[in-house]
């Protein structure tokens, strides 16, 4: 695997892939949009259970996102590979868009079903840390200036605050909480609405891709500018 | 398609245009800053 995760290769082989997974991508959103606004309402939520095709892909691709980072602080950290600080770096912002989006669509959908847009339960709260998390991981690599120092600083970080992960996933079994419990893998969604969130969740996942793969690509070229100029120098 | 969102279409229409402001701004961003170092790349290697 690492032979084929060098800079050089990666570069090579993401040009090729790079506009078959952004026609992949802007297909599964339109499909989704288009699905999405055909759907009747649901019976005890209303046309709100349009808010569900954007809140729950934005809520599992931040948490997805920070699993990433996580595994790929610990190639940097164990296997010292060149790619995986960069790749955790470059995802970061992303998650934390994709966080952020999570908590405004959340509490967007929250006021008209709950009565209000906030509530400091487990879920909540945790997925809050996460944003934290993402800020905390982010300020970190920016503060020192010494890259390979800033770079083992945060993985340290993200390895520890992945245990949040965890409690956000089981924050509702474990404790009492107004933000419902699992339902996709339990069934308790309709089929018809089935469709457009998990052609949504593609979507997300799709462009998360390809802006991450763009991400990668400027950094190594930034870094491959920042040789010549020391050279130069 | 049903753009008719009832008493709730204040909630909703927010919750889309926020996701596509950011996921939109989030591109841009993106590409600008990709071609921005392609370009800085580029001139580096020309001199």
């Amino acid at each position: 695997m690492f032979k084929y995760a060098n800079p050089a290769n990666f570069m090579r082989l993401s040009s090729i892939l790079l506009p078959w997974v952004s026609g992949a991508c802007v297909l599964a959103l339109g499909c989704a949009l288009y699905w999405g606004f055909r759907v009747p309402p649901d019976y005890q939520q209303g046309m709100t259970v349009l808010i569900m095709f954007i809140h729950i892909p934005a809520a599992t691709m931040a948490m997805g996102i920070y699993g990433l980072i996580a595994i790929a602080s610990l190639f940097s950290l164990v296997w010292r590979h060149p790619l995986a600080d960069v790749a955790a770096r470059t995802a970061a912002p992303l998650g934390a868009l994709f966080t952020a989006l999570g908590l405004i669509t959340g509490s967007l959908w929250g006021k008209p079903m709950w009565g209000t847009y906030w509530v400091w339960d487990a879920r909540l709260t945790s997925f809050l840390l996460l944003l934290f998390l993402y800020v905390g991981y982010s300020a970190l690599w920016n503060a020192i200036d010494d890259e390979a120092r800033a770079a083992r600083a945060a993985a340290i970080l993200a390895l520890v605050g992945a245990v949040n992960l965890p409690i956000i996933k089981f924050s509702v079994d474990w404790w009492n909480t107004l933000h419902q419990g699992e339902s996709i893998l339990t069934g308790d969604i309709a089929g018809i609405y089935l469709w457009p969130l998990f052609s949504m969740m593609l979507g997300y996942a799709l462009l998360f891709t390809v802006l991450w793969t763009i991400r990668i690509r400027t950094e190594i070229v930034a870094r491959r500018a920042r040789t010549l100029m020391q050279g130069a120098a | 398609m049903n753009f008719d969102l009832g008493p709730y279409s204040s909630y909703i229409w927010p919750a889309y245009a926020v996701s596509v402001l950011g996921l939109g701004v989030a591109t841009v961003l993106t590409v600008i800053a990709w071609r921005r170092a392609k370009a800085r790349l580029a001139a580096l290697e020309r001199k």
